[in-house]
């Protein structure tokens, strides 16, 4: 009977840790019914509300409106956490191109769009057991970020 | 304790996902699934508009299920698996909710037409907004950002999707009535007998046996490239800092890995990235995808890992498939060129 019980045990866990909800489309994407200045302002703060730091906010807005865009606000917003930033630069440096992590911010009339790679894709570019619960982290807290800004 | 597990374990893979279900109406689902591309009203942006009247009186239930299944490959809209049956039938519910027309029922029986023939009538009438191979318009639908003179792009024809998700009686019917408020005029008014419109849905049809071929799969190539430097890792990134503008690139910035994240003292400098951008080709790619500023600027990192020096990037014929959409295949092939000249400059 003891074996039934690790087994029922073992399963419970698995279904803790991969929530049912758990969505693999390969880009999380939200329309945020804000400006863009005021969903730059929510999306920070809900990433340091996430224990994260915002590493950097790059400017991809050279050129945008010559090229016929209606406006110049695109912004990439990089952030982190540092512990695990040198963990894995030790031990997975292959990731590396992935770190920071960061969220694309732009505008569309006066709502905005947040577009970012699914951490969970990262799972299928690196099937690597070790790294497959901190992806799975990864998409939750990065779903979260995202929600609380759309929830706003 | 055995029966306690066997409730617990019960009450997590059944209760809880039900409940959960239950939360999650069609709004919901539309608003964390389509409404970035479709927008909140269901007019449209990246996507189609949803909500036209018209769209909406000659669309099935039958195709909107099969749509939202299958996506369209190679053309943004993707395919949502993970939704249960029940919520796609809520989430169609929902975008049902924008119209009072009656959601029509198609046989799924083959209309009979001369494709030959029907061939003649869509070059005359259709390829201009559709393609002579039925590739749609060019772009990525009415993209974000940017001022639309129409409020949808032609879709593509011979697209998988398009071709698994409409049936011919649909196809017929749309030929037939139009769309108001899309350039998709009524052909019967136009002049077209039903004969014609039947062989332009045979023509049509008999994309499929192409469609299959237009797919590519990435899957071969590496997420990352990776490269070992002959080099120190300053020395590697001032080679890479030559070889950026001898390719007409600017260069942005060198930053060390963990800037913005630690003191600036306690940086580790082993671990380099080198920004670098040319306008035209950024310009393009967000034309074609305004999704595409996640992989920009270009970017290369030298990373020290013990004795030796690494140089990477991340694979854009890979990273393409998270975009599903083939008008960005080239740029990326073309990418994948420019990090590899760089990096071999930069290695010699």
């Amino acid at each position: 009977m003891r074996i039934y019980h690790k087994a029922l045990v073992s399963l419970l866990l698995i279904f803790l840790a991969f929530p049912v909800s758990a969505v693999a489309d390969d880009l999380i994407m939200r329309r945020i019914g804000m400006t863009f200045p005021e969903t730059m302002s929510a999306l920070q703060s809900s990433i340091v509300e996430e224990g994260y730091k915002v590493s950097r906010v790059q400017r991809v807005d050279i050129g945008l409106t010559s090229s016929g865009y209606n406006t110049a606000e695109y912004r990439i917003v990089f952030f982190m956490r540092e512990d695990v930033l040198h963990d894995i630069v030790k031990k997975h440096p292959e990731l590396i191109p992935f770190l920071p992590l960061k969220i694309t911010i732009f505008a569309e009339r006066s709502e905005t769009l947040l577009v970012t790679l699914n951490p969970m894709k990262l799972a299928e570019f690196f099937p690597d057991l070790e790294m497959q619960k901190t992806f799975a982290q990864w998409n939750e807290e990065v779903n979260r970020i995202v929600d609380r800004v759309q929830a706003e | 304790m055995f029966r306690f597990f066997i409730a617990i374990f019960i009450f997590v893979v059944i209760a809880v996902p039900s409940q959960a279900h239950a939360k999650h109406d069609g709004e919901h689902i539309y608003l964390q699934n389509c409404v970035s591309c479709h927008g909140y009203d269901g007019n449209g942006g990246m996507g189609i508009p949803l909500s036209l009247p018209d769209f909406l009186a000659t669309a099935s239930n039958d195709y909107l299920v099969k749509t939202i299944r299958v996506g369209r490959p190679g053309r943004v809209m993707p395919a949502f698996k993970n939704l249960s049956d029940n919520e796609v039938d809520m989430l169609i519910g929902y975008i049902r909710s924008w119209s009072d027309s009656i959601p029509p029922k198609y046989s799924k029986k083959p209309v009979n037409g001369d494709a030959v023939h029907g061939k003649q009538v869509y070059l005359d009438h259709c390829a201009e907004c559709h393609g002579a191979s039925g590739n749609g318009g060019k772009g990525t639908g009415v993209t974000m950002s940017r001022p639309r003179s129409q409020p949808i792009l032609a879709p593509a024809l011979n697209n998988r999707g398009f071709l698994v998700s409409a049936s011919d009686e649909m196809i017929k019917n749309t030929l037939i009535k139009g769309r108001k408020g899309t350039p998709m005029k009524s052909y019967l008014k136009e002049g077209l007998s039903e004969q014609d419109i039947n062989d332009v849905v045979a023509y049509v049809r008999s994309f499929e046996s192409r469609a299959a071929a237009i797919e590519e799969t990435s899957e071969d190539e590496p997420a990352v490239i990776i490269k070992e430097s002959p080099y120190s890792v300053e020395e590697t990134v001032t080679n890479l800092t030559n070889a950026v503008g001898s390719m007409n690139f600017r260069l942005i910035r060198i930053q060390n890995l963990d800037s913005g994240l630690t003191e600036e003292s306690k940086e580790d400098k082993k671990q380099v990235i080198v920004y670098s951008c040319n306008f035209n080709i950024l310009n393009e790619a967000l034309k074609l995808d305004p999704r595409v500023g996640l992989f920009l600027p270009c970017r290369i990192t030298v990373s020290q890992q013990g004795d030796k020096v690494l140089v990477m990037y991340a694979n854009p014929k890979r990273m393409n498939e998270i975009y599903n959409n083939n008008e960005l295949d080239s740029m990326c092939t073309e990418m994948k060129t420019v990090y590899e000249d760089m990096i071999d400059e930069a290695l010699l």
